[in-house]
């Protein structure tokens, strides 16, 4: 007889364990000291026309990542949050040397319709697959339950045209 | 040769427009019963044979243009604004699609090309084949009034015709570029043909599941080819572009990477249909969407709809690309809603856990990675229509919405495998899941043991982290896949006694559509392996004088030398610079700063270092005008070397996986004269 995996005691332990080591081992190593000019430097562009982040531009004379680069620096030595860093950015140079949209305004719907989309999505087939359950009449086991074990390897082992 | 490649487009236009008109007449005429004055049969086979007539006058165009590129031939407009005499003979070929049109006639080219393959293997099924013939004539159509009448190759320059051409773009002239488009085209141009398939079986109502097994093989060399043309692309753009990276989420790169995406989804729940006559209907509209994609993809990179550094060849036939890609929507959507009780089918599932249900999960995450593509790459449009400004959506918008969406399909990749279909009980999940678990935490706790910490200089990197779960999840999928292989050889292994390694052949061989699947994971795996590893990349710049030294990594870099050269073709300016690690000499770089004489634009070639560990990438970025020295960026890229060996092998693994497994009869044989046993157990069965 099968056990139901959701109420799986055994499973929730495991479950339990697994989260709690897993928070645990991604604290080890943390400090609070920071690298803001490298993260800020990747969340902008290069104004130069092209087309990279400005922390990756590599053109040797480009008139313009040496000053934003220069920028960016007093910026961050002026005290300014990043936020406002980016916020100054834009102005000077137009939105478009934001290296991803911002969370504000229509820029936001950037951000959420894929999140939307995957929980829409995933709602969707969990549906699908609920329906297609209860569309389904309970089967007789073709084996004893002593034979689980050669059942489910009969299964995987056959398919008609192959495939996995 | 003008006038020859002119006419034969010509020709070739009034071919596919003949095999469009006489093939639906003819298949009209069947379906109905309808007499006509010449048989339907003969009338189809003589569209069939427009269709072979077409390639061949196609692939004259195609000889003249190339012709037209060896002979410097300049009064062609297309040849004076793409080559030069100096252009080196491999990358005349690349000229071919440096621009519009050239790279529109070698789609056409393509294209008649699969039609030819096609339309000679016809035998296969008479009538599906000549539906499938017909429909990719129109295709055909399409791409030849656009080179007839919007993008003629063979146009002539109005004036003086010019001593010399003005060049091929300097980032084209790199031995990849010689390859890499015509691959990627082969991926493109190829979904043609299961879109031709399932819309010709649809239309004609196709009885059984035959037409799936032809398409599915199609999609599998198409996808293919277009895997092998992506990555080429990504190699090209690590080697020339000079900034150390291989994929910047370009519109252009976008758009290839999206029919990869539904293509993948489709070789996945076409088999739901052929095992389970599940998802007929979704099935279809994967490949329509991928064969749209495709269209989306040329538009994109043609049109200049979206800015891009694909900036090659960029024109304004925009309007005939949507207009065909609305004609063909609208063929798709009355063809679907007129058929659609053809596919209707019984939908059954026992188990949440189930294989049925991971190929729901993995196309659920495929298609929801290619909308966010899709949306990524067209927000800025979106965001200038909406709001009157354009933004800028970049890597970091990607990183952080794509990124997490890859680490769920790579954990679907190792665990969808793993359940058996129909339903999985506890105990078997307990067996297959235990290895895979164990290894993941493992990998989990060494990474973190050698360094590889989400917490870069104190503060939380979601680049560090997700690598992390990436080399552990990869560690987890890898023992999930291989634990499969050592399963089912080592019951052959045991019934046999043959060695492990020959045990492992026979099971493949046996069924190398499974196996050879598992291989193709088994290169994805290694390929996030060798993306994960940017996360630890890291660079150095220096101006270096003679004998001055930069260090990076385990690496210390001493310049020996600064010189120039030059050639008909470009002038160069390049360092030498000696590589020592511990103490010892290992080898000489010499990276390369060109500029090319017929254009005079300026490229980098990147001096490259190959190890398991990782890439030593040296670019030589110019001279300091003031002090008159090189000045050198050294990049070292953990793990990169793997992305490209794990491209092998999902090449490897997708021709295994295309080859015909052994016959049930010749497997027992097989099986017969090495062990009784074995050959009464099937193979596998404890």
């Amino acid at each position: 007889m099968r056990v139901p995996l959701i109420n799986s005691p055994a499973l929730i332990r495991a479950i339990q364990t697994v989260a709690v080591a897993a928070v645990f081992l991604l604290m080890v190593g943390a400090t609070d000291s920071n690298s803001r000019y490298t993260t800020l430097n990747h969340q902008l562009m290069c104004t130069c026309s092209c087309a990279e982040l400005l922390g990756e531009c590599n053109h040797v004379g480009c008139p313009m990542s040496g000053q934003e680069l220069d920028e960016l620096h007093k910026d961050i030595v002026s005290g300014s949050t990043d936020q406002q860093i980016l916020t100054l950015f834009a102005t000077r140079y137009g939105a478009t040397v934001l290296a991803a949209p911002t969370m504000h305004g229509f820029d936001l719907v950037a951000w959420i319709a894929p999140v939307a989309v995957f929980a829409a999505a995933l709602l969707g087939t969990i549906l699908l697959i609920r329906r297609w359950r209860e569309s389904t009449s309970p089967t007789t086991a073709p084996f004893p339950p002593s034979n689980e074990t050669l059942r489910d390897q009969i299964r995987r082992d056959t398919g008609g045209y192959g495939g996995y | 040769m003008a006038a020859f490649g002119s006419l034969s487009l010509v020709i070739a236009l009034s071919l596919a427009a003949y095999n469009l008109l006489a093939g639906a007449l003819a298949l009209r005429l069947i379906a109905t019963g309808q007499l006509a004055r010449v048989s339907a049969e003969r009338m189809a086979d003589t569209a069939r044979r427009a269709g072979i007539a077409c390639f061949v006058a196609v692939s004259a165009a195609v000889f003249a243009l190339v012709w037209s590129v060896f002979t410097n031939d300049f009064s062609i407009t297309y040849i004076l604004e793409h080559s030069n005499r100096a252009l080196p003979g491999p990358y005349k070929f690349s000229a071919m699609w440096s621009g519009q049109e050239g790279s529109l006639l070698l789609w056409a080219w393509l294209l008649a090309t699969y039609g030819f393959v096609l339309r000679l293997t016809h035998k296969t099924d008479v009538k599906l084949y000549a539906y499938a013939g017909t429909i990719l004539a129109g295709v055909q159509v399409f791409f030849l009034l656009v080179l007839n009448f919007a993008a003629p190759p063979f146009a002539l320059f109005r004036g003086t015709v010019s001593e010399d051409g003005n060049g091929l773009n300097p980032l084209l002239q790199y031995p990849e570029m010689v390859i890499h488009p015509p691959m990627l085209y082969l991926g493109y141009v190829g979904f043609a043909v299961p879109f031709s398939f399932a819309l010709g079986a649809l239309m004609m109502r196709y009885p059984g599941e035959k037409w799936i097994r032809i398409t599915r093989i199609w999609t599998m060399v198409t996808w293919m080819f277009l895997t092998a043309g992506i990555f080429l692309g990504m190699h090209w753009a690590y080697a020339v572009l000079g900034w150390g990276g291989y994929w910047g989420w370009d519109p252009v790169e976008n758009a290839s990477f999206m029919p990869w995406l539904t293509g993948t989804a489709f070789l996945h729940s076409v088999m739901m249909q052929e095992k389970k006559g599940m998802m007929k209907s979704w099935n279809v509209w994967l490949i329509f969407a991928t064969f749209l994609l495709t269209l989306l993809g040329t538009l994109l990179t043609r049109a200049g709809l979206v800015s891009s550094v694909h900036a090659f060849a960029q024109s304004s036939i925009g309007t005939w690309f949507v207009v065909f890609m609305g004609i063909v929507l609208a063929v798709c959507i009355f063809t679907y809603v007129l058929q659609r009780s053809h596919l209707r089918s019984a939908h059954h599932l026992e188990s949440l856990v189930s294989r049925e249900s991971s190929f729901l999960f993995n196309n659920l995450v495929l298609l929801t990675a290619c909308f966010v593509i899709l949306w990524g790459t067209l927000f800025p449009v979106l965001s200038e229509f909406v709001t009157g400004s354009k933004v800028t959506v970049g890597a970091p918008f990607y990183n952080r919405v794509a990124v997490p969406i890859g680490l769920f399909l790579l954990l679907l990749t190792g665990a969808g495998p793993l359940l058996p279909w129909r339903a999985t009980s506890f105990k078997s999940i307990q067996r297959n899941f235990v290895v895979p678990i164990l290894v993941l935490w493992a990998a989990f706790i060494v990474c973190i043991a050698v360094g590889v910490s989400p917490w870069k200089n104190g503060a939380f990197d979601s680049g560090n982290f997700y690598a992390l779960v990436a080399f552990a999840l990869s560690a987890a999928v890898l023992a999930a896949i291989l634990s499969e292989f050592f399963r089912g050889a080592a019951v052959i292994s045991r019934q046999t006694g043959r060695s492990l390694l020959s045990a492992v052949y026979l099971l493949t061989s046996r069924n190398t559509r499974r196996y050879g699947g598992y291989v193709i994971h088994i290169g994805v795996v290694i390929i996030v392996v060798g993306l994960a590893g940017s996360a630890f990349n890291r660079n150095v710049e220096s101006e270096m004088a003679l004998h001055d030294k930069i260090s990076i990594g385990p690496y210390t870099l001493v310049c020996v030398g600064a010189t120039q050269d030059s050639n008909a073709n470009y002038n160069s300016e390049f360092a030498l610079l000696d590589v020592y690690k511990d103490g010892h000499k290992q080898f000489q770089l010499s990276p390369e700063k060109r500029v090319y004489l017929a254009t005079e634009q300026p490229q980098t070639m990147v001096a490259i270092h190959s190890a398991p560990s990782w890439d030593l990438y040296v670019v030589y970025e110019g001279t300091n005008p003031n002090t008159n020295q090189p000045i050198i960026k050294a990049f070292l890229n953990p793990l990169v070397g793997w992305i490209w060996v794990g491209v092998a092998i999902i090449i490897f693994g997708t021709i295994v996986a295309l080859a015909p497994g052994l016959s049930p009869a010749h497997s027992l044989r097989t099986s017969a004269r090495t062990a009784p046993a074995e050959a009464a157990l099937g193979g596998q069965i404890p």
